[in-house]
């Protein structure tokens, strides 16, 4: 086989690499403008603001859905934010390095990799089952809770593991405590790397189905409690497409869901963007 | 003929008590043994420098003195360490309290990433202290000390982040300060800056040193005999644990050192 | 906040004890030349004695240059006044051991009768404290255009002193029996001469501090 020449390598890597980035933006493009332009025209103010009527035809709008998609999303935070940055800290800060917590360690990244529906299903035998929650809001809480807390509990720990040790010893040599050292250094200052990863698992609530769908119901009422069941954007898209003729209005859902997950990375990127200029700014000396 | 004693620095030590005591020392991390049998007294309100080759345990050893090496799980100390004759290893010793008693200055500028003034409110406020007219005069106070005061009084609010890097230093002196500390330890505070930086900090240790008991770990020997009136020169045994070779008053050790490895090494010719 | 604030200290301490030592060894001439004049020999033993003084003055400063170079790195102008202080107060112990010589002469001549009144040696005296004393403040003023004025002046010591030395000479030709006395006033002469050199030997260290140039401003040809 004839040498390629280095220029010429040089050449075919650009090549096929700058087709590997097209193909991607190409595919992304496909999607978000396929959906767009098939549930745009059905997105009306009417369409936000009814209640699904139900039957084959998929009357009526989305508006009960949105609600429970938000409920859905704080209950889920509340819970799973001090569950998670409680238990990085502790990884973080107090942990030594031993057996345990190498296999917590290990545990959690095993569970980060498990399929949605596996939590699904044991969200089901827990929570819905064994606990008599049913279908219902705090059920699939709950079981997000299980399924983002990996990621959550990862992603905080490594922001505290980037705040520079030598805060740390600042204010341990201050005569802080171990815990305001963590309240009033650590935490502030990991603060950016925890709100990206709240955001990101809000984004996971929105896109989430699997394990939504055998634990939270299919109801498109209006909840009135924790207790009630519901259905999320995204659920009602697959109901919808599946259950139902009405493929232009679980377009019309699906592009909704769309310009919502762009609205969240959009703010994401803004957000983290913002934090870290504030930071290179102040570290490079201007106010 | 020995005419002077140790009195080349007329604003030197005030007094001759011991501020510190080490008796028999000894260091390990694990089996490794960092430290050994060290025996040195720290005079009151005067500057020990501790130097020695890379590795010989000196930021261990100053690490002693706030028990920092705490933070590292596998660090064990043995032998006497007293402040004021009180022994700091002692079960009862609190060691917060001992910290706030004991402040120490790092190798790199380390403000928090916080206002001038929140950086040196830090400490007061988690001693708990929250009145803003008394915490606003400690950090005058402490800046004025720390000869910031002139070149922050108008950025009180903005980023500490936003000094240059000798500000920053004097910054956390400022911010050790504000805890009122009896003693000070420095982990080469100059190596992070530039020389007009360095002689800045130096003639503020040399000011501070009037009321404060101040320990410096130095790789700088130069920096050793400009400001200090005591050095302690550590040096590394065969089985690499750290030793005391040699201390004395500083014009002794730079003049005329006891030992042929201090002389090697002042004389740079350790190796 | 101007650093290194130690150091200058250091030398502005170095700087007052040499100025100390100047005048311990201006008034140590003075006086040697009055115990001569008034055949004071309990004023010479005392200052006979008192050249410890200076002798230990002059270690006190070797030592505290030493420290300061060993502690403070001085540098350019701080090294030049350094190294020009450690040879300065040498030419100072000198000049202070040839005023303890005069004290000396002043008890081997005892209670001889006088061979004549003194009046070219106190001339003399005065001179050399007067260069003494200004060469002290060219140095603290580090003034060279008075260091180079006073080298020149050195010649007017010459001067008297080789006018003693030949009014002596003419007294012992003329009179054999007056050479023991005579031998001696020259031997005082001489110390004098001396002395008045080393103040040029200061003043050539006052414009090296400044300009970093060691230069002959005028040493005597003969010495």
């Amino acid at each position: 086989m004839p040498r390629i020449s280095p220029k010429t390598s040089e050449r075919l890597a650009k090549i096929l690499l700058w087709g590997a980035g097209f193909l991607t933006v190409l595919i992304l493009a496909a999607i978000v403008i396929y959906v767009l332009v098939n549930g745009v025209s059905e997105i009306n103010w009417e369409f936000l603001t009814t209640p699904p009527i139900g039957g084959l035809s998929g009357e009526g709008g989305i508006s009960t859905i949105i609600v429970t998609t938000v409920y859905l999303i704080l209950i889920t935070i509340f819970i799973l934010t001090p569950v998670g940055i409680g238990a990085a800290i502790y990884l973080s800060e107090y942990a030594q390095d031993n057996i345990l917590t190498n296999f917590i360690r290990y545990a959690v990244e095993t569970l980060a990799g498990v399929p949605s529906i596996i939590y699904g299903l044991f969200g089901y035998a827990l929570f819905v089952s064994a606990l008599y929650l049913g279908h219902s809001l705090i059920a699939g809480a709950l079981t997000l809770v299980c399924l983002l807390l990996p990621t959550m509990i990862r992603t905080t720990e490594e922001a505290l593991r980037a705040v520079p040790q030598e805060y740390r010893e600042a204010s341990l040599a201050l005569g802080a405590t171990r815990w305001q050292t963590i309240w009033h250094v650590a935490l502030p200052a990991a603060l950016p790397g925890i709100a990206t990863a709240i955001i990101l698992s809000t984004g996971r609530v929105i896109e989430e189905t699997a394990c939504l769908y055998v634990t939270l119901g299919g109801s498109a009422a209006m909840p009135r409690s924790i207790l009630s069941g519901g259905r999320t954007l995204a659920l009602h898209v697959y109901y919808l497409a599946m259950d139902t003729m009405a493929f232009d209005k679980a377009m019309a859902t699906a592009a909704v869901l769309i310009i919502i997950i762009v609205i969240i990375n959009l703010f994401t990127n803004w957000l983290s963007q913002r934090f870290r200029s504030a930071y290179t700014a102040m570290e490079e000396g201007r106010p | 003929m020995k005419l002077i004693e140790v009195t080349n620095r007329d604003n030197g030590p005030a007094s001759n008590a011991t501020k510190i005591k080490v008796r028999g020392l000894n260091l390990y991390y694990g089996v490794f043994q960092a430290l050994r049998d060290i025996n040195l007294d720290i005079i009151e309100k005067s500057i020990t420098a501790i130097i020695g080759p890379s590795g010989c345990g000196k930021s261990s050893f100053l690490r002693v003195f706030n028990r920092m090496n705490d933070l590292i799980p596998s660090a064990k100390t043995e032998g006497m360490i007293e402040l004021d004759g009180e022994s700091i290893y002692a079960r009862g010793c609190d060691v917060v309290e001992l910290r706030k008693r004991v402040g120490m200055v790092f190798q790199k500028p380390n403000p928090f990433p916080m206002s001038v003034f929140d950086n040196v409110a830090f400490g007061p406020r988690r001693h708990g202290n929250h009145n803003k007219s008394e915490l606003e005069e400690i950090v005058e106070r402490s800046l004025i000390r720390a000869a910031l005061w002139d070149e922050t009084k108008d950025k009180l609010h903005q980023s500490a982040l936003s000094l240059s890097g000798g500000q920053q230093q004097r910054l956390c002196i400022a911010r050790v300060l504000a805890v009122q500390p009896e003693v000070i330890l420095m982990d080469e505070p100059c190596s992070a800056l530039d020389p007009i930086a360095t002689m800045k900090i130096e003639d503020l240790m040399r000011n501070l040193a009037q009321e404060y008991t101040i320990v410096i770990v130095t790789h700088n020997m130069q920096q050793a005999a400009r400001v200090s009136d005591r050095t302690a020169f550590f040096f590394m045994s065969e089985d690499r644990a750290g030793i005391l070779v040699e201390e004395g008053p500083t014009t002794e050790i730079f003049t005329n050192p006891k030992d042929k490895r201090t002389e090697d090494y002042v004389t740079g010719r350790f190796g | 906040m101007q650093p290194r604030t130690l150091l200058n200290k250091s030398l502005k301490e170095i700087q007052d004890e040499v100025l100390i030592m100047g005048s311990m060894v201006e008034k140590a001439l003075g006086l040697a030349m009055d115990s001569m004049k008034n055949r004071d020999l309990e004023l010479a033993e005392k200052i006979i004695s008192d050249d410890d003084k200076v002798d230990k003055k002059r270690a006190l400063i070797e030592e505290k240059c030493i420290q300061l170079i060993a502690t403070q790195q001085p540098i350019a102008t701080d090294l030049r006044f350094i190294v020009a202080v450690l040879n300065i107060i040498i030419d100072l112990e000198r000049i202070a051991d040839y005023a303890e010589g005069i004290a000396r002469i002043t008890i081997m001549i005892g209670d001889e009768p006088p061979l004549k009144p003194l009046i070219d040696l106190p001339r003399m005296t005065e001179k050399t404290q007067d260069m003494l004393h200004r060469a002290l403040d060219s140095f603290v003023r580090r003034d060279t255009n008075l260091a180079r004025q006073i080298c020149k002046e050195d010649d007017e010591v010459d001067n008297l002193y080789k006018q003693v030395f030949n009014e002596l000479l003419f007294f012992m030709i003329s009179d054999p029996r007056t050479v023991n006395r005579a031998t001696r006033l020259i031997w005082a002469a001489h110390n004098l001469e001396r002395s008045a050199d080393r103040v040029t030997n200061i003043c050539e260290r006052v414009v090296y501090i400044v300009t970093g140039k060691t230069e002959e401003l005028g040493a005597s040809k003969d010495g």
